[in-house]
């Protein structure tokens, strides 16, 4: 245990002494936190939209009014025929053209029908489709205000028709705001990123300088020797969650809604779960380049696959399979439960063991395969 | 257990599931208190003997003993009593000088002061660095950190791998004269080196090659089992004069050493000097200067390299 606090006072020494190193693990974190979240909005805006209207009536002017105010779109173009408006989809400035035929107004009145014609260019595909159902809930709004139908829809009411309207409430997130659901997994993908690199990195180095050979005929012994790798790096870990949480809540004003020193000892068994990922590739690799592209690797498939920035469920069944492999898709999970959900450690326990696991396996792998090669 | 400091026994150790022979029956001994070398070319397996002694390495067969401990069982025990001094610098370059013999100090379980003493004359020409950090010192003054803390624990036995492969010769020079005094105080050291020069500053050398040991004793007793005589010769032409030496059927081995030509003959009764002057001659050689000279160091080195490289042919064309 000596050797420990003298192990744990050189790793500090050498961690506060590189101060590139130090201003990557606390000050990054803490700027990607503020940064990235606006620009990972997946709400759609200012979505460009050429018009044709051939109709120039009264529905179709209170249409396009309707769609330019309803703050999604801008309607950039006027065009004269669905040709000219398409060249505005070939350069590029524009993603959307609806095109309202002659006798739109017409049509409505008498038939009660209207096609109108829309296309999308599917370049950016979430784009296309997101704007493509912003421009049909507009125009189903539209429609349903129509003085002619609320007309029959009164008709059909007084027929006592059934008719289902449908209102939301979002829980747990009120106004489904996309910051809320993100926020909380770029910490995680922070934690990853410090856990994963800095401890595979660190102990790589000492063998590619060739400072463990010097250690290895001193009487430190090995677990010592792990320990005092790990130990400072799940203090800094600890250290940036804190930062992390204050950050979230100072330029977010979000709070956990569950207990905090629930979410604590969750990101305290994560920290080891991720401290033994990076021991594992150190006893892998000879240098740091290969550990970087190791680790790298496997960071990115965690960080891809954890249901951070898309849904597990809407994944493929086999990708769902290899989500749940990564220790990251349960922290998140696990943090975004006791964040915006306010669970409780009966909530969450499934997902904690899963991470314990991750915890034991990792490590136990890892010191077994240390033990193997030296 | 005899009193040997260091006890090797038939050490045999492969690389790469066993193609590569690095250590081959490797057996010498070393007594308390002596400066023994082991002394080969690169590649000769001199680092491997030291990774198995320092208990950093398990040799595939053969046993050793440091101070009495098994290498393999007392392991622990030995970590306690060695100070090993890698080949390449491994100290930490990003901690000052004070930083890492403090370090090193803490974790055998001491202190600088404690054992300053010993340290005392190479510390003090390190003292003025103690602030700077250690990857920032130049290559001399590196040695003589790694050599501190190396002996901050006060060792029984002390390991230097090439110690002074890439230092200046005045250094050089000064890390032997350190290594003197350590001697005088009692502690064992073994050194290598692929210096021939070094191995006179020896008690006594183990000459290596191929992962064998050709050799074991004191430098003059090397120099004087040296059989036959050995002449020294220069020419205008000294390229020709070897090349022709070496076509001559009465030459037994000829070679290339400083600014002469270094020749034995093969019939050791015959009277050398006519011998070699009538080829000299035979060839039309002016300014011909050929002289008996007294064997060294290097000269029995490499009549051993050569006895050892016919052995290997005798036993492969078998």
């Amino acid at each position: 245990m000596r050797n420990l606090r003298f192990l744990l006072q050189k790793e500090f020494r050498q961690i506060f002494r590189d101060k590139i190193i130090l201003a990557m693990m606390l000050g990054v974190p803490i700027i990607q936190l503020i940064i990235i979240p606006w620009a990972m909005n997946l709400n759609i805006k200012n979505i460009n939209l050429s018009v044709v209207d051939n109709d120039h009536s009264t529905y179709s002017q209170q249409l396009i009014t309707e769609i330019g105010s309803s703050g999604y779109f801008r309607i950039i173009s006027a065009d004269q025929s669905y040709r000219q408006a398409l060249e505005h989809i070939e350069n590029g400035s524009s993603d959307l053209i609806m095109e309202l035929p002659d006798g739109f107004e017409r049509n409505l009145i008498k038939e009660g029908r209207q096609t109108i014609g829309i296309s999308v260019d599917a370049i950016n595909g979430s784009r296309a489709s997101i704007g493509r159902a912003y421009l049909g809930s507009v125009i189903n709004d539209f429609n349903a205000n129509l003085k002619i139908n609320q007309v029959n829809l009164a008709d059909t009411l007084t027929k006592t028709q059934g008719f289902i309207e449908i209102t939301y409430s979002n829980w747990f997130n009120p106004h489904a705001e996309y910051k809320y659901f993100f926020v909380p997994g770029v910490l995680v993908l922070l934690l990853t990123m410090i856990g994963g690199f800095m401890t595979a990195l660190n102990i790589v180095r000492e063998k590619e300088v060739g400072t463990i050979e010097q250690i290895n005929v001193t009487p430190i012994k090995k677990w010592e020797f792990i320990l005092g790798k790990l130990i400072p790096f799940w203090i800094i870990g600890m250290i940036l969650f804190s930062i992390g949480l204050c950050v979230i809540w100072g330029v977010y004003g979000i709070t956990s809604t569950g207990s905090l020193p629930l979410l604590y000892v969750v990101a305290g068994i994560y920290m080891i779960a991720l401290l033994g990922f990076g021991l594992l590739i150190s006893t892998y690799c000879d240098n740091q380049i290969q550990a970087m592209f190791v680790a790298f690797f496997f960071i990115l498939i965690f960080i891809l696959m954890s249901g951070l920035f898309t849904s597990v469920q809407s994944m493929p069944p086999w990708a769902q399979y290899i989500s749940e492999f990564t220790p990251v898709e349960h922290f998140i999970k696990i943090v975004r439960m006791i964040v915006l959900k306010g669970s409780g450690f009966y909530d969450v326990l499934t997902e904690l063991g899963y991470i314990s696991i991750f915890a034991i396996v990792l490590n136990g792998w890892a010191i077994w395969n240390y033990k193997k090669t030296s | 257990m005899p009193e040997a400091s260091i006890l090797v026994r038939d050490l045999s150790k492969t690389y790469d599931k066993g193609s590569v022979l690095a250590v081959d029956k490797v057996s010498f001994e070393v007594k308390p208190g002596e400066l023994f070398g082991l002394i080969g070319a690169d590649g000769a397996g001199k680092s491997t003997i030291f990774r198995i002694l320092t208990t950093v390495l398990l040799a595939d067969s053969g046993t050793a003993h440091m101070a009495g401990f098994d290498v393999v069982r007392d392991y622990r025990k030995i970590r306690n009593l060695v100070g090993y001094m890698p080949g390449k610098f491994s100290l930490y370059q990003d901690l000052t000088v004070r930083e890492n013999l403090e370090f090193f100090a803490t974790v055998f379980g001491t202190t600088i002061d404690a054992n300053m003493d010993l340290i005392k004359d190479i510390y003090d020409q390190i003292k003025p660095f103690s602030g700077r950090r250690a990857g920032k010192l130049s290559g001399g003054m590196k040695q003589k950190l790694a050599l501190c803390c190396a002996l901050i624990h006060k060792p029984a036995v002390l390991l230097l791998d090439e110690p002074t492969t890439g230092v200046d010769v005045v250094s050089r020079k000064e890390f032997w004269e350190m290594l003197k005094k350590l001697k005088a105080q009692g502690i064992t050291i073994i050194v290598s080196t692929p210096y021939m020069d070094e191995a006179k500053l020896c008690e006594r050398i183990a000459l290596i090659q191929n992962g064998r040991i050709m050799s074991v004793d004191t430098p003059v007793n090397i120099i004087k089992s040296y059989p036959g005589k050995l002449f020294a010769a220069k020419s205008n032409d000294i390229y020709k004069l070897l090349k022709d030496f070496r076509a001559h059927p009465e030459i037994e081995s000829c070679y290339a050493f400083g600014d002469y030509i270094h020749i034995t003959l093969k019939d050791p009764s015959s009277s050398g000097l006519e011998v070699l002057n009538r080829i000299a001659m035979e060839n039309n050689h002016s300014n011909v200067q050929i002289k008996e000279i007294k064997p060294g160091i290097e000269d029995s080195f490499i009549l051993l390299m050569s006895q050892q490289k016919d052995l290997v042919q005798l036993t492969t064309t078998k």
